[in-house]
């Protein structure tokens, strides 16, 4: 129960297309996260799985039965709204309470549900509150178990944790999981959000322009970005292009455009034009000299955060990261020589061509 | 200077005051005064209220003002609150024409109205009478409706409604559950507007009256030209403490509503 399936969805707008042959499988109970820029189409492709917005074209399956032509309040699913959207004339019990009284459930019936839901999500005695009464937080929780009564097969979260203060939403970001692996349910959420993308989903669809970049599990995805805007949008990438030379044991050789030398595990043909990318934190700081993987350079400024010293350094025309552990030892200064290591297997080639 | 700006604010607001409630308070004072002259000294006497009881045609007309301004209310409001409804939450061919149409009424002058109803409803069959003054108070009253509804109806978006379809309401329970209680305390206000557009208006009804049948209004205006006595204070006097009791209740009521 709760499997979503999206094949070629496509929406436009006059002349903009918001969503552009979106194709995606969502499993039964995934943790499934829709990352992206704001005007990406993540909040219109929520919005099409809700039924909000009717796909000029392609097809929207759940659980196998196409529901394009089904209305919002049949398909079963639990919407969560940013701003929560609770109902401000009616009482926290009234709001739980709303999607089993459509329903013409007995009143016994719903009077169980919404005391099982207030302590799911630890609210017993804030029952007869109006949402306004409510802290942010408070009003987040009664949301999310407003979307859970009528235990829907597909929860769809629109920014869940946006609209909180940053100690609260990684509080949040726990109890959100928790209840979700608890219940089992489907689970679908837009974020702009990477570090809310990276700990709460399964699985996360990175989106551009209504297309889907990159699909995969968030640390595939880190690890093994496919594209510069994948790379750059979840996570920091310092990227290199040059041309292969060779393949050899293992390695592919890329000689950069500034001469340098790099290699990389992944493999590419000789001769072809190359982006790479290697994440500031797989890049040490490096004894200074010659060799394939270092890059030397000068530091031209520095971003002191605590556990490490963020230092940057132009290389080839563009800005490249070093994320230097703080472990006590002597780190270059603002202005100083720097070279910079990585392992070949960081380096990642990447699908399309640095801007 | 600026104590002698406070005294010039207050006596201005005194004046505003004095200018709206002075009369009204004499004319509901004179509805107790004994002299059929409005003579002075007052001499407290409810004999015009026993007149009043006993005056056949001047309570017809009231009767007939309460139930058309009643009817209005009623037709005006739920015409009203459907055409708020789609203009705020529908997108169709034509919108921006129609709601461009809300304007235009209520800037011709009655009489031009009343003329043109008068007209139209000749021409057309309609006739004269207390149906055509009703038709004719529903046109004049809608545009106030929806523009008092519309207003209500931009300080809370969609975001409700939508909420409730995802939880499995249909369009009418939506309605009947949601965009109603919230557009409450617009469309209370919108109703006092069309009650009192209708209960005030004397050109088009003046128009549309048939011989023999009159409103509370024009019963009044034939009255003055034909020399009163205080029973139309008296009446007056009833109908200003009616109105303003239905005022208060209405403002109560919509400010149990009227959250958010």
């Amino acid at each position: 129960m709760g499997s979503v399936d999206l094949q070629s969805v496509t929406k436009t707008y006059g002349a903009t297309r918001a969503l552009d042959e979106v194709t995606l499988t969502i499993a039964e109970g995934e943790f499934f996260g829709l990352l992206g820029p704001s005007g990406c189409g993540k909040t219109t492709l929520l919005r099409a799985i809700a039924g909000f917005v009717t796909p000029d074209s392609g097809r929207i399956l759940m659980d196998g039965q196409p529901v394009e032509r089904v209305p919002v309040n049949r398909r079963d699913i639990g919407l969560m709204f940013q701003n929560y959207a609770l109902f401000p004339h009616l009482n926290v019990r009234e709001n739980l309470g709303f999607g089993l009284s459509v329903r013409h459930r007995p009143k016994a019936e719903i009077a169980a549900r919404v005391e099982e839901l207030l302590r799911l999500v630890r609210l017993e005695g804030f029952g007869e509150r109006k949402p306004r009464e409510l802290s942010g937080g408070q009003q987040q929780r009664v949301a999310l178990a407003r979307a859970l009564a009528t235990n829907p097969r597909v929860l769809l979260l629109d920014e869940p944790l946006g609209a909180l203060d940053k100690n609260l939403r990684e509080e949040m970001q726990i109890e959100l999981k928790q209840i979700q692996r608890e219940l089992g349910i489907t689970t679908i959420f837009v974020t702009h959000d990477q570090e809310e993308a990276l700990t709460l989903s399964d699985r996360i669809a990175i989106m551009r322009a209504g297309r889907v970049e990159q699909i995969g599990a968030p640390r595939a995805i880190y690890e093994r970005p496919a594209t510069v805007f994948a790379a750059n949008f979840l996570g920091a990438a310092n990227l290199f292009t040059g041309m292969v030379e060779a393949r050899e044991g293992g390695l592919t050789r890329v000689r950069l455009e500034d001469g340098s030398l790099v290699t990389t595990r992944d493999e590419a043909a000789p001769g072809r034009q190359v982006t790479l990318a290697v994440r500031p934190e797989k890049m040490q700081v490096a004894a200074p000299g010659e060799g394939p993987n270092r890059l030397s350079g000068t530091v031209s400024h520095e971003v002191f955060t605590g556990t490490a010293v963020i230092l940057r350094m132009d290389f080839q025309g563009r800005a490249i990261s070093v994320f230097a552990q703080n472990d006590g030892g002597p780190l270059p200064r603002a202005g100083e020589a720097l070279t910079a290591a990585f392992d070949p297997a960081n380096a990642v080639i990447l699908t399309d061509p640095a801007g | 200077m600026s104590r002698m700006f406070g005294v010039l604010a207050r006596s201005y607001l005194g004046l505003v005051l004095l200018f709206l409630y002075v009369p009204i308070l004499v004319m509901m004072i004179m509805a107790f005064n004994k002299s059929p002259l409005y003579m002075l000294p007052f001499r407290f006497d409810t004999v015009w209220f026993g007149k009043l009881a006993e005056n056949e045609r001047l309570l017809r007309a009231t009767w007939n003002s309460v139930w058309i301004a009643l009817a209005n209310m009623a037709i005006a409001t739920s015409l009203g609150t459907m055409v708020a409804l789609a203009f705020a939450r529908y997108d169709f061919p034509g919108k921006r024409f129609l709601q461009g149409l809300l304007m235009p009424p209520l800037v011709i002058p009655w009489l031009i109205t009343g003329t043109a109803m008068l007209i139209f409803f000749f021409w057309t069959g309609i006739g004269r009478g207390l149906h055509s003054i009703l038709l004719g108070h529903v046109a004049l009253s809608l545009p106030y409706v929806v523009i008092v509804i519309s207003a209500r109806m931009q300080s809370f978006g969609a975001v409700f409604e939508e909420a409730a379809a995802s939880l499995g309401a249909t369009p009418w329970q939506v309605f009947r559950r949601v965009s109603l209680p919230l557009m409450a305390p617009g469309i209370v206000a919108a109703a006092l507007f069309a009650f009192a557009i209708s209960f005030d208006q004397f050109v088009i009804s003046y128009f549309l009256a048939p011989v023999g049948i009159s409103i509370l209004p024009v019963e009044i205006y034939s009255s003055i030209r034909q020399g009163f006595t205080p029973e139309i204070n008296a009446i007056s006097t009833i109908v200003i403490l009616v109105s303003m009791a239905l005022m208060i209740a209405f403002a109560r009521l919509s400010s149990f509503s009227g959250e958010r």
